[in-house]
């Protein structure tokens, strides 16, 4: 079933990237008619791909054995390379289950929202591509087939941005492509590290021996190596650079699979790797990474107060809010991570909502600036304020809403970390992440008052029924886990517990 | 029994959710639904209440556990005779707020906005109240804590349609949310640990550990920081003056039945906790003896009616807070639920008084006595349960706090029910002063707005305008909330701890009389005048300014974090961009071959791939 689940996607990205759609018998536009067949026919593509790929990912959740989330299910086990020992192993359990969801699922509502002028047959088709990579990242139990898929996302990103993307598209665009390149580069070498030492490519495997057959050197080398590649993914301050101006110039389909799918690649592959894999280098880098997460959160949450762009705000606060992500991993508890893990979730729904109700703005004003907008709830569709005004209030971190339970667990992680970190260290990380907590509410409260202070001089152009449709789901679900965090917490908790190694 | 409590947090939770029902369509999502359901989860809260009063076992129910890695979240409730009696004054209140908010919808309405949306707040806000009452958890407990600011944030947000609230109201609510959260950080760090320190974070679980002593000294004083943001304590207090530019009912229910009492309300909650920290404890005290009489001070010099009881609203809380910090919980308690209903009656009282006589400052005021008798006769019990006045409610609940705190300060009869508030000595007796003091203020403040509203001459109204009793959805709330206003100080009469000891009783009813004489005796040289006249001009000034706390803040705060926020946001487009960009370029350099692609396009690509091979090749080779 993982196979037909990156199966339909790539057929329907093949389909529409290969195949023009005259051969199909709709003839190109020489009337408008012609011209609008085809578009259609591109969106249905584009839907049923994604749409299959929902349901199937749906139905996986479905079947999934809640009893054991620890238990990889619907394993894949192929030869592949036999010469380099590159197996063709994927599975999910309770870590990857959501994120695959997720995946699914943003992909499909960024399909559903199309775009109005760029809807074209490549777009569509990049977009199911990036399907393809991020979900294949998620269930990937071989390291190198892992890291195939994780590069795969890179070059349909890169054109997404650098074709379909605002007026700084090239310099964002190379920008993202040299940060990416470079966090491979030194991440392959920890990969290849842990599989050369381990004389295994078997992420299972490798997990559960908890580094045992490699020396501390090695394992401090390899944990250092990963968790930069990670990191830079995150992305972790610094070297969050390329965010802001990615996230600002992309389309906004692109955007919202970019914070919302695919920075959480990184912090996935942190858990899923590098933490299990190199325990003694996580204790050894464990602190810096902590450090690195608070300076992200706190700086971040500076920089969103003093942005005057919708858009650039929200990209501001993706690095704030993947800091509270970084720091719960980065306390090597159960519930750190755990609450890392749900915040990876949340935060995928959260800022989905608001890159699309920031594209919605965007769309009908022609603008994102806070000042150019002047506000007026009273001039905007009602509804379309309200809903920037909710994910805000989400994204805030408002208890009963989903993004509450990540920060929470990350700074209880940071309050007492695993044995053997510097906790006076991380006591001061909770106290610096409790500020910033309290920075990231001023800058979500600025972005409400933005928008609903003053009068728009445009006319109001009512919410469509596809918006709706998009906005809904993700509603619900950052409503439903919010009130009833048990849902995530149940299924990541056992694995979570098995990768750490405590019981 | 838990069911019952479950069902009253639940009844107000779903009737804020038909906000999200498209309006019109259904019938059920006007103010009836929301009333309908703040009288039902009163009942409830009733019946949980009298089941208490008669077997005041401790009742618990654990809906679900989540696990989180380490302590679980138990998704649950715990009710004792305490939750019991507030959840019960909550209830009440909301269903007054709520009948008198719907008799005026205009009053709720902001432009474009709906009285529905206003509703639904206050159900969303009665909801989370009666979580943080009932919760049995402490996350638990901080989730309907912080769910409550975001209410007063909306509440207050709105604007009046009375026309004499202005546009400030938006600083306002993102002023009172900003500075609430800010002490919820904290908050959330004394849960964390108490919780890991009792390896539990049920309120049971947390109730029931004997803490080492730094870690009740650090939890509690962490607990302390939300505290005395919520409850408008100082230093944290500026939100709630301000915040009076909400819809009068909006605040009636923040300062009397949400919001502000869930401070106080979480101290009593923990109270265990605070005994074994002194420290705390005395830090409890500092900040009540500054905020007690601050704040009625300032009351003092008020001009607008909903300042004076705002004002009036910090300084009763740290009168409970006092009684806390001398480790009279019972007293502490019995003021709150005497100091919500009269709070809750002024406030409402107040916007009856905006409604007919067309303002709400002092000055223009006057004479309404005849015009307006049943307001007259709810708020004539309501400032008397205020300022203390035998035999309303806020007589008996003071008269315990003054009792309490004497024997923490000079000792005496100790008392049987309170376990030692084992408060340091100076700060018992600087408590004891500074109560003192607030008592004889108190009394002069509502004595003065008492006057000034509804004696004397009819002044700068109008000519013509005919003032009449307010409608009966709106003087019934205000009349029924006079009768707990009245009597709910009997029922402390059953408890050892909380009857009048002669001592005591005299120095308050002296006191009382003394503040409230003068004022009088001020007011009756020319009850044209305003009393607080005899201040002086300056002095009052500083006191109607509130001492000028939000600019201190202003210039201490904001400024620099804002100055901050930008050098930041420059620093990240200069600095680290071209850092990186920099860097970007060596590397490039690095890989050598294709240096002529500064542009930035595809062969970017192949040039860091060849890079990273080349890195790697190298790496690989060296360790292995």
């Amino acid at each position: 079933m993982i196979v037909a689940l990156l199966a339909v996607p790539f057929c329907g990205a093949l389909l529409l990237l290969l195949v023009p759609p005259h051969r199909l018998g709709l003839r190109p536009g020489a009337a408008g008619a012609g011209a609008a067949g085809a578009e259609r026919y591109v969106r249905a593509v584009g839907l049923l791909a994604s749409g299959g790929a929902l349901l199937l990912a749906v139905l996986v959740a479905a079947t999934f054995d809640y009893g054991q989330p620890r238990r990889m299910a619907r394993v894949v086990d192929l030869s592949w390379a036999p010469a380099i020992g590159l197996r063709f192993h994927v599975g999910v359990d309770g870590i990857s289950l959501p994120l695959v969801v997720l995946t699914a699922l943003l992909t499909f509502l960024c399909l559903v929202y199309g775009q109005d002028r760029h809807q074209s047959r490549a777009l569509t088709g990049l977009v199911l591509l990036l399907e393809v990579g991020t979900l294949g990242t998620f269930v990937a139990l071989d390291l190198m087939l892992f890291f195939l898929f994780l590069e795969a996302v890179l070059i349909p990103m890169y054109f997404m941005i650098a074709i379909w993307g605002g007026p700084g598209r090239r310099a964002a665009a190379s920008t993202y492509v040299l940060y990416m390149m470079l966090g491979s580069g030194v991440l392959l070498v920890g990969l290849l590290l842990i599989a050369v030492h381990g004389g295994t490519l078997d992420m299972v495997v490798l997990a559960r021996r908890h580094g045992a057959g490699l020396s501390h050197g090695v394992q401090v080398a390899a944990f250092g190596l990963a968790g930069l590649g990670f990191a830079v993914k995150a992305p972790i301050w610094p070297l969050h650079s390329w965010l802001p101006d990615a996230l600002t110039e992309a389309p906004t389909a692109g955007s919202v699979l970019l914070a919302g799918v695919l920075l959480k690649t990184g912090t996935y592959g942190l858990v899923r790797i590098a933490l299990p894999m190199a325990p003694a280098g996580a204790r050894t880098w464990a602190p810096w990474l902590g450090l690195l997460a608070v300076a992200g959160i706190c700086y971040a949450s500076l920089a969103c107060l003093a942005q005057r762009q919708l858009t650039r705000m929200v990209a501001y606060s993706t690095v704030g809010g993947m800091g509270f992500v970084l720091l719960g991993i980065a306390t090597l508890t159960p519930a750190g991570t755990n609450g890392a893990l749900f915040g990876n979730v949340a935060h995928g729904l959260i800022i989905g909502l608001l890159f699309f109700a920031a594209g919605s703005v965007r769309n009908r004003y022609g603008t994102g600036d806070l000042d150019a907008l002047g506000g007026g709830t009273t001039a905007m569709p009602p509804r379309l304020a309200a809903m920037l005004g909710f994910a805000a209030v989400a994204g805030l971190g408002l208890p009963g809403l989903a993004g509450f339970w990540g920060e929470l667990l990350a700074l209880l992680g940071a309050y007492r970390p695993a044995a053997g970190l510097p906790r006076p260290a991380f006591v001061t990380f909770m106290a610096a992440g409790g500020l910033g907590a309290v920075l990231t509410t001023a800058y979500f409260l600025r972005l409400l008052a933005g928008i609903t202070r003053g009068v728009v001089p445009v006319a109001r152009e009512e919410v469509r029924a596809h918006e709706y449709a998009v906005w809904a789901p993700l509603v619900i679900l950052i409503v439903a886990i919010g009130l009833w965090p048990k849902i995530l917490l149940d299924l990541t908790d056992g694995p979570v517990r098995a990768l750490l190694g405590g019981g | 029994m838990i069911a019952f409590a479950a069902a009253a947090i639940a009844v107000p939770f779903a009737a804020a959710l038909t906000v999200l029902l498209p309006p019109g369509r259904v019938r059920w999502t006007g103010p009836a639904v929301h009333i309908t359901a703040a009288a039902a989860s009163a009942l409830l809260t009733l019946v949980v209440a009298v089941a208490l009063w008669r077997d005041a076992g401790v009742r618990t129910g654990t809906l679900a556990v989540a696990p989180t890695g380490t302590l679980p979240i138990g998704i649950g409730l715990y009710v004792d005779r305490l939750s019991a009696v507030v959840a019960l004054m909550v209830g009440c209140v909301a269903a007054a707020v709520q009948t008198f908010a719907a008799a005026r919808p205009a009053s709720t309405t902001e432009a474009g906005g709906s009285h529905r949306s206003f509703a639904a707040s206050v159900s969303l806000f009665t909801a989370a109240m009666l979580l943080v009452v009932y919760a049995g958890d402490l996350i638990v407990l901080y989730a309907g804590w912080e769910v409550m600011g975001l209410c007063a944030y909306v509440l207050i947000g709105r604007r009046g349609g009375d026309g004499d609230a202005g546009g400030g109201s938006r600083a306002a609510a993102v002023k009172a949310f900003l500075m609430t959260r800010a002490g919820d950080a904290g908050f959330m760090f004394g849960i964390f640990v108490l919780g890991v320190g009792a390896r539990t974070f049920s309120v049971r679980g947390v109730l029931a550990h004997h803490y080492p002593h730094a870690t009740a000294l650090a939890g509690a004083s962490l607990l302390l920081a939300g505290v005395v943001a919520k409850s408008a304590q100082f230093p944290l207090h500026t939100w709630l003056p301000e915040a009076m530019v909400a819809p009068v009912p909006a605040g009636a229910l923040m300062t009397a039945a949400t919001m502000v009492p869930a401070g106080v309300y979480a101290v009593a909650r923990l109270f265990p906790v605070f005994l074994q920290a002194p420290g705390a404890l005395a830090a409890l005290a500092v900040v009540a003896s500054i905020t007690m009489l601050g704040a009625a001070l300032a009351a003092l010099a008020q001009d607008d009616l909903t300042q004076v009881l705002a004002y009036s609203t910090i300084s009763q809380l740290a009168c409970m807070a006092a009684s806390l910090a001398a480790g009279a919980r019972d007293a502490a308690i019995l003021y709150l639920l005497a100091h919500g209903a009269a709070a809750a009656l002024l406030f409402l009282g107040a916007g009856c008084v905006r409604a007919m006589a067309g303002t709400i400052r002092l000055p223009g005021l006057g004479g309404l006595r005849l015009a307006m008798p049943v307001t007259f006769w709810s708020m004539t019990a309501g400032w008397a349960a205020v300022a203390g006045v035998p035999v309303a409610a806020g007589f008996f609940g003071k008269d315990a706090i003054v009792a309490a705190v004497q024997h923490a300060a000079i000792g005496g009869a100790p008392r049987p029910a309170e376990a030692s508030g084992a408060m340091p000595a100076w700060a018992a007796v600087l408590l004891y002063v500074t109560l003192l003091l607030t008592v004889a203020a108190t009394a002069a403040y509502a004595t003065r707005a008492w006057l000034m509203t509804f004696f004397g001459e009819p002044r700068g109204r109008a000519p013509g305008r005919e003032v009449r009793e307010a409608p009966p959805l709106m003087r019934w709330p205000v009349a029924a909330l006079a009768v707990p206003a009245l009597v709910l100080g009997f029922f402390g009469l059953g408890s050892a701890g909380l009857r009048p000891e002669p001592g005591p009783t005299a120095v308050l009813l002296a006191l009382v009389a003394a503040g409230a004489g003068a004022a009088f005796v001020v007011w009756n040289r020319d009850p044209a005048l305003d009393p607080a006249r005899v201040l002086g001009r300056r002095p009052r000034t500083v006191l109607e300014r509130g001492f000028s706390v939000d600019a201190v803040y202003g210039v201490a705060v904001v400024r620099p974090i804002l100055a901050l926020a930008r050098l930041v946001a420059t620093a990240d487009d200069r600095v680290v961009a071209a850092a990186v960009g920099g860097a970007g370029r060596g590397v490039r350099r690095l890989g050598g071959l294709l240096r002529a692609t500064e542009g930035g396009n595809p062969q970017a690509y192949v040039t860091g791939l060849l890079a990273g091979v080349a890195v790697i090749a190298v790496v690989v080779v060296v360790f292995t």
